[in-house]
C-alpha cells in the first residue's frame, strides 16, 4: 500500500492566503510515501518547503505562476505497477480537454496522467489510463471554473490496482470520494 | 583606617569564634552544675565577642549565630529551671548585673523570651521593656542582629489572636506596637549607617547594607503573619505607620527596599484597598528611588491578582484602581524628569497588562494608556535605545494578543501615534506581528475604513519610510516580508461589492507607494481580488438600477488595466502578460468585446516589446493561444486580427520544434467544440499542414546539422492532431492523410534504428494502439477507422 498525494495549483499568495485549516490538520508528515504536485504553489519557501516537510520523496511541475522557473514541464515516475505522469496543463491547448490530454498521456507513455491548471477536480478513465486533476488545494480562483472548491487527490496504489481519494472542502465540511481503477497487466512490447 | 583585608577579618572571626567557643564551654560546665551565677557570667563574656567592630556584616553574622545557638541552649535550660520552681522575676533582675550593655541586653532578651513563657507577667508588658531596652546600643550593625535576635526569639509568642499569650482584649494592638516599634528603631540604624565612614567608601557601605536588609525587612514579615491583623487594622495602623517610618527616613536603599517588602508581602486584597494611601506615598520618596520598578511590581501584582478569579474583578471597579495606578504613574513621570523613555514605556506596558486584565472592556482605558505614552514619547526624535524599543512592541502587542482581533485594536486612536516612535526595522517588525495576528485568528477585515487604518499602521511594509531607499534588507526577509503582505490582501473583504470596490481601491491607492521592488508582490493578489469581485457582479447585471452605482464590471477593468499598467515599471512583464490574460477572460465572461480585446491588444504588445527569452516566449504565446482559444465574445473582424496575430508569433518562435507546436496548438482556434463554436475545417489543416512542414524543415535542419535525424516526435504528436480532428469531424481530414502520415513516421523511425528515440518509439505504439482501439470498438467511431491500417 503505497500513498501519493497529488495536489496543486495552490496560487500561495497571489489568489489565497493558505491551505485550508482543515486540510492542514489532515496532512501530517510521515503517512504519506509521495507527493506530486502539478504546479503554481506559487511561492517556493511558504509552500514547497512546507510540503517537503510532509514527506521528502516531492516531485513538481512548473506552473505559468510559479517563482521558481527550474521545475520541469512533465514529469514521468513508476510507483509499484503503476507509471505516472505529471504536467501543470497550461501547455495542453484547449486546456481541459480531455482527448488532448489523452495524447499528452500516450506521449508520456504512462498509465495515470496528472494535471491541473482548470482549478476543477476529475478523474476519467480511457482505454489508455486514468486522467486525473486534483483541482486546487486552495480553491483560487480561476477563469476557468467558477465556484471552485478546495480539492486534493491521495492515491492509495496497491498491485495493479489504485484507489483515488478525492477530499473536497464543501461548506467547511471535507467531503470525501472514492473510485477505482484497475490496471489491465498488458504486455507492452517495446518496438 | 583603611581595613587590611579578607584575611585580617578572618583571622579577627576566627578570634572571635574561638573566644565564644570558650566562654561556651565554660557555661556549659556551669549549667551542668546548677551553677546560674556562673553560667550567666561565661554567657556573658561570651556575648562580649560580639562587641566587636571590626567584623563586616556578613562575617559578624557568623559570629552571631554561634551566640544564638548557645542562647538556645541558655535559654533552654531556664525554662526548665522555672518549672522547677526557680524564680523567673529574680533571674531578670539577676542578668541585669552584667557588664557590658550589649551581653546585658541579649541575656534580657533570652530570659524575657523566658518570663512571657512563663505567663507570670503579660506578654505585652515584658515586650514593650525589651523593645525600649535596646535602644542601648546605636551602633547600627550591633543594633540591628540585637534587634533581629528580639525579633527572633518573640516570634512565637506575640500577644496574637488566639495565641495563649493573649491577654485581656486589644493586646493585638501590643503585638503590632511593638513589631512597628522595632521595625522603626531597626531602619533608623540601617540608615544611619549608610552615613558612617568616609566618601569614598560608600559603595562598600551600600553593599553592606544590602546584606543586611531582610534583618529590617523581617519585621514586615511578621506582621502580616499576625492573625489579628485584619484589614481595617493594616489599613488604620499598619500602613500608615510604616510608611511614615518610610518616607522620613529619606534614605533610597531603604525606601525602595521597604516599599518592594511591603508590596511583596501582604496580600493584594490589602494593597487594593490601600490602593491611595500606598500611591499617596511615592511622590514623597526621595527622587532617585527607582519609583518605577516598585510601581511595575505593584501593577504585576495586582495583575496576576485580577487574573487568579473572576470574583475580584468588581472589587477592582469599587475602589477605581485604575484611576489611581493611572495618575500616580502619572504624577511620577512628571516628577522625575530625567527619566529615560525605556523607564516610563515599561510603566506604561505594566500599566496596560494590568488595565486589560482588569478591564478588558474598556477600550477607552487602554487608549488612554497609550494616549499617555505618547504624550510622554512626543517632542523626541525617534528611539533608538534598543530596550525601549522593545518594550514599545511589548505594549503594542499586548491588545493584539488580549483581543485576537486587529480590528479592535484599530479602533484605539493613539495606537499609529505610538507606532510613529519606533525607528523604521521595529516598524516593520510591529507590522509582521499585525499581520500574523491576522492570519492567525483568520479575521477579515471588511471596511475600507479599517483598511485605510490598517495600511497606515504597516505603511513600514507597504512602502519605503522617510524616502530612504529599502535598508540592506536580506532578500530572502524582504519576500517573506511582501508575501506576508499579499497573503493579507486576501483577508481584506466584504460581501457587498460596493464596500468591497471601496476596499480594493484603498489597497490599490496605497500598494502603488510601493515602488518597483514591491509591486511584483502586491499586485497580483490584488488583481484575483478585483477579478472575485467582477465575477460576483456578472450574475447581478441585470439588478443595477439607477446610473451612478460605482461598482461595475466596466469600471473595475479600468481600474484593473491601469493597476497591470504599474507593472511596467518594475518591469515585469511576463506577469503583466498574465494578469492581461486573465482580465481577457473575465471581460469575455462579461460580455465586454471591446474591454476583452483591449486586454489582448496589451498583452500582445508585452509580448512583442517586452519578452525576448526564448523559453518565456513559449510560454506566453502557449497563454495566448490558449486563452484566446476560450473566447465566444470576439466578432469575426477582431478574431481574426487576434488570431492571425497568434499564429504569427508561433511561426517566428526561434527554435523549430517550439515553432511546431505552436502552429498545431493554433489549429484549435479554429475549432471550438460547443454547439455554436466555429468549426473552420479548412484553417485547422492549413495550421496543421504548416506544422508539418516545419518539422520536416526540422528534420532536414538536424540532418545537415549534426548528421542526425531530427525530432521524430513531432511527427506523432502531428499524427494525434490529426486523429483529434478526425474524430471531431473535421471534414477536411481525410483517412488517406492519416494513413501517409504513419507511413511516413514508419520510415523515419525505421532509419533511426541506428540511433533509436525510444521515447517516440513508445509515443507511436502507444497512438497505433489508440488507433486499435477505436477501430475494434465499433460504431460510428469503427467505421471512421476503418480504412486506417496500422
Amino acid at each position: 500500500m503505497v500513498l501519493v498525494l497529488a495536489l496543486g495549483d495552490l496560487h500561495i499568495p497571489h489568489r489565497a492566503p493558505d491551505l485550508p485549516a482543515k486540510f492542514k490538520s489532515m496532512l501530517v508528515p510521515g503517512k504519506i510515501q509521495h507527493i506530486i504536485c502539478t504546479g503554481n504553489l506559487c511561492i517556493k519557501q511558504e509552500v514547497h518547503d512546507y510540503l517537503k516537510s510532509l514527506c521528502p520523496d516531492m516531485h513538481v511541475t512548473r506552473g505559468e505562476y510559479d517563482e521558481d522557473a527550474r521545475y520541469p514541464e512533465t514529469k514521468t515516475l513508476t510507483i509499484g505497477q503503476f507509471k505516472l505522469g505529471l504536467c501543470h496543463g497550461h501547455q495542453v491547448i484547449p486546456w481541459g480537454d480531455l482527448d488532448s490530454l489523452a495524447m499528452l498521456q500516450r506521449q508520456l507513455d504512462v498509465d495515470i496522467l496528472v494535471t491541473g491548471h482548470t482549478h476543477q477536480f476529475k478523474a476519467y478513465k480511457h482505454e489508455g489510463g486514468v486522467v486525473i486533476n486534483p483541482g486546487s488545494a486552495t480553491g483560487a480562483y480561476s477563469s476557468i471554473t467558477y465556484d471552485v472548491n478546495p480539492s486534493f487527490v491521495l492515491m492509495d496504489i496497491d498491485g495493479l490496482r489504485v484507489v483515488v481519494y478525492v477530499y473536497e472542502l464543501i461548506d467547511g465540511e471535507v467531503k470525501v470520494d472514492k473510485i477505482d481503477f484497475k490496471k489491465t497487466a498488458t504486455a507492452h512490447s517495446a518496438h | 583606617m583603611i581595613s587590611d583585608g579578607i584575611e585580617d577579618e578572618e583571622k579577627w572571626l576566627a578570634e572571635g569564634i574561638a573566644g565564644l567557643q570558650h566562654n561556651a564551654f565554660y557555661m556549659h560546665r556551669a549549667l551542668d552544675s546548677n551553677n546560674h551565677r556562673d553560667s550567666l557570667k561565661y554567657s556573658a563574656q561570651m556575648l562580649s565577642e560580639l562587641r566587636t567592630s571590626r567584623l563586616s556584616p556578613h562575617k559578624y553574622y557568623e559570629l552571631y549565630m554561634r551566640a544564638f545557638d548557645e542562647l538556645r541552649k541558655l535559654e533552654m535550660f531556664f525554662n526548665e529551671e522555672t518549672k522547677r520552681g526557680c524564680s523567673i522575676i529574680d533571674l531578670y533582675e539577676l542578668v541585669q548585673h552584667a557588664g557590658n550593655i550589649l551581653p546585658r541586653l541579649y541575656l534580657l532578651c533570652t530570659v524575657g523570651s523566658v518570663y512571657i513563657k512563663s505567663k507570670e507577667a503579660p506578654a505585652k508588658d515584658i515586650l514593650k521593656d525589651l523593645v525600649e531596652m535596646c535602644k542601648g546600643i546605636q551602633h547600627p550593625v550591633r543594633g540591628l542582629f540585637l534587634r533581629s535576635y528580639l525579633s527572633q526569639v518573640s516570634r512565637d509568642k506575640l500577644p496574637d489572636i488566639g495565641s495563649e499569650y493573649e491577654g485581656d482584649a486589644d493586646t493585638v494592638m501590643d503585638a503590632v506596637e511593638f513589631v512597628l516599634q522595632n521595625f522603626t528603631e531597626m531602619n533608623k540604624l540601617w540608615v544611619r549607617m549608610q552615613h558612617q565612614g568616609p566618601v569614598r567608601e560608600k559603595e562598600k557601605r551600600e553593599k553592606e547594607r544590602s546584606e543586611l536588609r531582610d534583618l529590617v525587612g523581617k519585621n514586615l514579615h511578621v506582621l502580616s503573619q499576625i492573625e489579628g491583623v485584619d484589614l481595617d487594622m493594616y489599613k488604620d495602623t499598619v500602613l500608615p505607620r510604616v510608611l511614615e517610618q518610610v518616607v522620613n527616613c529619606k534614605d533610597e536603599l531603604a525606601q525602595y527596599y521597604l516599599m518592594d517588602c511591603i508590596i511583596q508581602v501582604f496580600p493584594d486584597e490589602y494593597h487594593l484597598q490601600t490602593l491611595e494611601t500606598l500611591l499617596g506615598a511615592c511622590p514623597q520618596l526621595q527622587s532617585t528611588v527607582d519609583i518605577k520598578t516598585v510601581l511595575s511590581q505593584l501593577m504585576d501584582r495586582l495583575s496576576n491578582y485580577a487574573a487568579s478569579s473572576a470574583e475580584v474583578l468588581p472589587e477592582f471597579l469599587q475602589v477605581e484602581a485604575f484611576t489611581k495606578l493611572s495618575n500616580a504613574i502619572g504624577k511620577v513621570i512628571e516628577a522625575q524628569v530625567d527619566m529615560p523613555a525605556v523607564g516610563a514605556i515599561t510603566l506604561y506596558v505594566s500599566l496596560l497588562t494590568f488595565t486589560l486584565r482588569v478591564h478588558p472592556d474598556r477600550l477607552d482605558y487602554v487608549d488612554q494608556v497609550l494616549g499617555a505614552c505618547v504624550k510622554k514619547l512626543s517632542g523626541k526624535a525617534r528611539l533608538e535605545d534598543g530596550k525601549a524599543t522593545k518594550q514599545i512592541v511589548a505594549l503594542l502587542s499586548a491588545p493584539l494578543e488580549k483581543y485576537n482581533d486587529i480590528v479592535t485594536a484599530l479602533e484605539l486612536s493613539n495606537y499609529p501615534r505610538v507606532m510613529d516612535y519606533l525607528d523604521n526595522a521595529t516598524n516593520k517588525v510591529m507590522a509582521v506581528v499585525i499581520i500574523q495576528s491576522i492570519m492567525k485568528n483568520n479575521t477579515y477585515i471588511s471596511t475600507s475604513d479599517k483598511v485605510e487604518a490598517l495600511f497606515e499602521l504597516i505603511k513600514g511594509l507597504i512602502k519605503d519610510l522617510d524616502g530612504s531607499p529599502v535598508d540592506e534588507l536580506d532578500e530572502e526577509d524582504f519576500k517573506e516580508e511582501q508575501n506576508s503582505v499579499a497573503r493579507l490582501i486576501h483577508m481584506l473583504y466584504n460581501d457587498d461589492p460596493e464596500e468591497m470596490l471601496k476596499i480594493i481601491c484603498t489597497v490599490r491607492k496605497h500598494i502603488l507607494t510601493g515602488g518597483p521592488k514591491r509591486l511584483p508582490f502586491t499586485v497580483p493578489p490584488l488583481i484575483f481580488s478585483a477579478l472575485k469581485l467582477v465575477r460576483q457582479l456578472q450574475g447581478q447585471d441585470g439588478d443595477v438600477v439607477g446610473e451612478d452605482v460605482p461598482a461595475t464590471p466596466k469600471k473595475i477593468f479600468q481600474l484593473l488595466h491601469q493597476t497591470i499598467e504599474a507593472l511596467s515599471s518594475v518591469p515585469a512583464p511576463e506577469l503583466a502578460l498574465r494578469l492581461y490574460l486573465q482580465c481577457a477572460e473575465a471581460a469575455n465572461d462579461c460580455d465586454l468585446e471591446p474591454v476583452a480585446y483591449e486586454f489582448f491588444t496589451q498583452a500582445f504588445i508585452l509580448y512583442e516589446e517586452e519578452i525576448a527569452d526564448s523559453k518565456a516566449q513559449v510560454t506566453a504565446i502557449h497563454l495566448i493561444i490558449g486563452t484566446l482559444q476560450r473566447m465566444n465574445i470576439f466578432g469575426v473582424e477582431n478574431r481574426d486580427t487576434l488570431t492571425h496575430k497568434a499564429t504569427g508569433y508561433s511561426a517566428k518562435l526561434l527554435k523549430k520544434p517550439d515553432q511546431c507546436r505552436a502552429v498545431y496548438a493554433c489549429s484549435h482556434l479554429f475549432w471550438v467544440d460547443d454547439q455554436d463554436g466555429m468549426k473552420d475545417g479548412e484553417r485547422v489543416i492549413l495550421c496543421l499542414k504548416r506544422a508539418l512542414r516545419i518539422a520536416n524543415a526540422a528534420q532536414q535542419m538536424a540532418n545537415v546539422t549534426r548528421g542526425s535525424n531530427g525530432p521524430v516526435t513531432l511527427f506523432v504528436e502531428i499524427l494525434n492532431k490529426y486523429l483529434y480532428f478526425f474524430e471531431k469531424g473535421n471534414p477536411q481530414i481525410y483517412s488517406a492523410a492519416i494513413q501517409d502520415l504513419v507511413e511516413l513516421i514508419k520510415t523515419e523511425m525505421q532509419g533511426d534504428m541506428a540511433t533509436p528515440d525510444p521515447s517516440a518509439n513508445a509515443f507511436f505504439a502507444s497512438s497505433l494502439r489508440y488507433i486499435q482501439f477505436q477501430k475494434q470498438k465499433g460504431g460510428i467511431m469503427g467505421e471512421k477507422y476503418e480504412s486506417i491500417k496500422v
